[in-house]
């Protein structure tokens, strides 16, 4: 699929969700952002301006409510989605440490996703899983006590199957 | 000619009841409904802010104009607090001095310290609070945040680091402009003014006013200095450099130097230029004259041929870029006329380079101009002629105060001089232009003598003066009723052109500069500017009209000769390729 094709088909997600809105209701931003995050997994810079023609607001204004949230990202999340409990019993077992393996191994920054679309990275707040401590979270799946070695190892794992399976 | 004002007052109106109220034990009095921090001031009592924008909903961001209020247990905004009768206020009780010394401490937890070398360094607000409220050492040192400061676009250049989020900036971009090209973004700690998608303000639907420059208390706004490249030219011996300065400059580069507000000190200008080094000084007010020449034709021909109208005019570049992105269904409608700028621009590297002999490419032509957009219009590829740029850099009244001082030059001791010809000789119509409603009232006396053979009477057109917002009359010329609007600042233009688009069509010609207030507010202008520094440099050009002795761009000689020897007549070919150019609809991040 081409880019072209890609833009063209989020762009008539997008105006589906927007029939839904009428023009200008300014209170509906945050449900729309919801719903097309929801459908497509980000929120595309076409959406962004999309939405602000839809809803008379500037793209800048849309940009500052959307990064308010820790739930918005502005990149397609990547095949392995990996999300760092920062809460306090994780942030008390050295969880910094692990957030700071991940971003040099992957080379993100959180809300990112590496150029290859093999991983994204997620900051969180407790997942309830405080026994774990420090735990990450990687499409779902729970990995308990992390620390920087097992967090390189984990993504060297990661990376190997995912050569196996052609990528 | 005949003139109806229907003359818009814009802005809230307060009750004239007033109220009185105890500051510091004595008796104050304020008006019902008005903010505590408005009667502070016009009582005199100057009480520390780095957020409130005049007239404009307060945003009480930045806490430094806390108050004692009897019966609040807290400290209160006056800012955001309504007056009511009988309240008492401590302005500069040991308690809110103490808040306020220790709010501006933790603003510069994590401001760098770079003063020195801080464009801003002479007229910080951050710095002159800091050092009148006493603040002799860093108390707190907080996390700074590595920012890259952003080059991107022509006119303005941000340097986020050392942003204080006062949301100035944000708010006279949106609220003043209807633009809302930056905005807050981020949360917390790592809160910062952005465009979308944290991209450069070249991709933002910025359109280079300059206003937020305007407003910002410290160095985080500047415009692209174009100092370097000006100075070498003044010292390559290969080139020959002009000059020229733009209607409003003349009545503002004086306070300055100490001057009052208001002063006219075109010769001394003139001078200044010429000590600097200029082989040429020539003043915009004459390309203004040209402008009014070629755009006065150019309603007429459109009113008698059917033309697209309103015709808007074109010779303030914010405006332009604003069109080209939010209403490019008007662009049509804008005058196909260069700004004066450009005009002479172009005028001095054909007409000028050809009757002296020089070459195009070896004339580096300067515009001082009180315009931050200016610098993105010159460089614009509608303003190249076989490859050259009209004009090859832009300073602005600001940058060139910062020359004259690196100079050392005495301004008040200059002896006056007068400008150059052939391009020094101006109308008053054409100073004109540097105040809101100028261009039209310049236009409108050679309109009038275009379609009937003669001057008005009385040639004051007083329905298109003044600082209002939005101003609109109606003409009666030989029985043609022509509707005109004079408009400065975008959001008024962009209320107006809703109104057009929704099918108003009693308007002939409107004038619409991108400034509140027009070029004598602009952008450029210095850091000192106010809302009465402004009202009286627009008196000073009406001051200048009122006493000049040429008062209509085609009663100027130097006009008639340039059309006799050069251009033929208004919208002739050689105008139209010199002086008129054509704008498209533009891609941007809105």
């Amino acid at each position: 699929m081409t880019d072209v094709e890609t833009t063209q088909e989020k762009t008539t997600v997008v105006d589906r969700i927007l029939t839904e809105y009428p023009q200008g209701k300014r209170d509906a931003l945050i449900p729309i952002l919801q719903e097309v995050q929801a459908q497509q997994g980000y929120l595309s810079r076409e959406a962004i301006v999309k939405i602000g023609k839809h809803l008379g607001l500037a793209a800048s204004k849309i940009y500052g409510v959307a990064t308010f949230y820790n739930q918005f990202r502005f990149q397609p999340l990547g095949k392995f989605h990996i999300q760092v409990c920062r809460g306090t019993a994780c942030h008390v077992k050295n969880s910094t440490a692990v957030l700071d393996t991940l971003r040099r191994e992957l080379k993100i920054e959180p809300g990112e996703t590496t150029r290859d679309g093999l991983f994204s990275l997620e900051v969180v707040a407790c997942v309830g899983a405080c026994g774990l401590a420090p735990v990450i979270c990687v499409n779902g799946e729970f990995y308990a006590s992390m620390t920087p070695a097992k967090t390189r190892r984990l993504i060297e794992e990661i990376r190997e199957r995912a050569e196996e399976h052609g990528n | 000619m005949t003139v109806s004002a229907e003359t818009k007052r814009s802005g809230a109106t307060e009750s004239a009841k007033t109220v009185t109220i105890t500051v510091n034990g004595r008796s104050v009095e304020a008006r019902q409904g008005e903010m505590l921090l408005t009667a502070l001031k016009r009582a005199g009592i100057r009480v520390p802010t780095l957020c409130h924008l005049e007239n404009l909903f307060p945003s009480g961001a930045c806490r430094m104009c806390v108050v004692e209020v009897d019966g609040f247990a807290n400290l209160v905004p006056s800012c955001a607090c309504p007056v009511t009768e009988g309240m008492s206020v401590k302005t500069h009780s040991p308690r809110a001095l103490r808040a306020r010394k220790t709010i501006l401490e933790l603003v510069l937890a994590n401001h760098p310290d770079d003063c020195l070398y801080c464009v801003r360094n002479d007229n910080c607000e951050l710095r002159a609070l800091a050092a009148e409220l006493g603040v002799r050492q860093r108390r707190y040192v907080g996390e700074r945040r590595q920012q890259k400061e952003d080059l991107s676009s022509p006119a303005l250049v941000r340097d986020p680091e050392k942003c204080i989020l006062c949301g100035k900036c944000v708010r006279v971009c949106e609220e003043v402009q209807g633009v809302g090209a930056i905005n807050f973004v981020g949360r917390g700690s790592a809160t910062r003014i952005a465009v979308a998608f944290d991209e450069g303000i070249n991709l933002s639907s910025c359109i280079y006013c300059g206003q937020c420059i305007m407003v910002c208390p410290t160095g985080a706004l500047r415009e692209q200095s174009h100092i370097k490249e000006v100075m070498d030219a003044l010292k390559n011996p290969e080139k020959f450099v002009v000059v020229q300065h733009a209607p409003s400059v003349s009545v503002t580069i004086g306070e300055e130097f100490g001057l009052k507000p208001g002063a006219d000190v075109e010769g001394l200008l003139v001078a200044a230029l010429r000590e600097l080094g200029f082989d040429r000084v020539f003043d915009t007010a004459f390309a203004a004259d040209l402008t009014v020449m070629e755009e006065a034709s150019e309603l007429v021909h459109r009113i008698k041929t059917g033309g697209k109208l309103p015709m808007m005019t074109s010779c303030s570049p914010g405006w332009i870029k604003y069109v080209e992105e939010f209403y490019p269904d008007f662009i049509e409608n804008l005058s196909t006329c260069k700004s004066p700028q450009q005009m002479l621009g172009a005028i001095i590297k054909n007409y000028f380079a050809e009757k002296q002999n020089i070459a195009p490419e070896k004339i580096f032509s300067v515009a001082v101009m009180p315009c931050t957009a200016k610098k993105f219009e010159c460089g614009r590829m509608e303003m190249l002629h076989e490859g050259i740029p009209d004009v090859d850099a832009v300073l602005t009244t600001r940058e060139l105060v910062r020359v004259l001082r690196m100079r050392g030059m005495d301004f008040k001791s200059l002896t006056p001089q007068v400008a150059d010809t052939p391009f020094g000789d101006r109308s008053t119509a054409g100073k004109l232009f540097g105040a809101t409603g100028g261009v039209m009232e310049a236009a409108v006396r050679t309109a009038h003598y275009l379609l009937t053979g003669t001057d008005l009477p009385d040639l004051k057109v007083e329905a298109v003066r003044g600082m209002t917002g939005v101003k609109q009359a109606r003409l009666h010329i030989e029985g043609k009723d022509i509707g005109i609007a004079v408009v400065s600042g975008l959001g008024n233009a962009s209320r107006l052109l809703d109104e057009i688009r929704a099918g108003r069509n009693d308007l002939h010609f409107i004038e619409v500069m991108t400034c509140p207030g027009g070029c004598i507010a602009g952008g450029g202008q210095p850091h000192s500017t106010n809302l009465n520094a402004v009202k009286e440099r627009m008196q000073a050009l009406y001051r200048i009209d009122r006493e000049g002795t040429i008062r209509t761009a085609h009663g100027n000689p130097a006009i008639k000769r340039i059309y006799q020897e050069f251009l033929g007549e208004p919208l002739s070919e050689k105008s139209h390729h010199l002086l008129h150019t054509h704008y498209h609809k533009r891609d941007v991040l809105v």
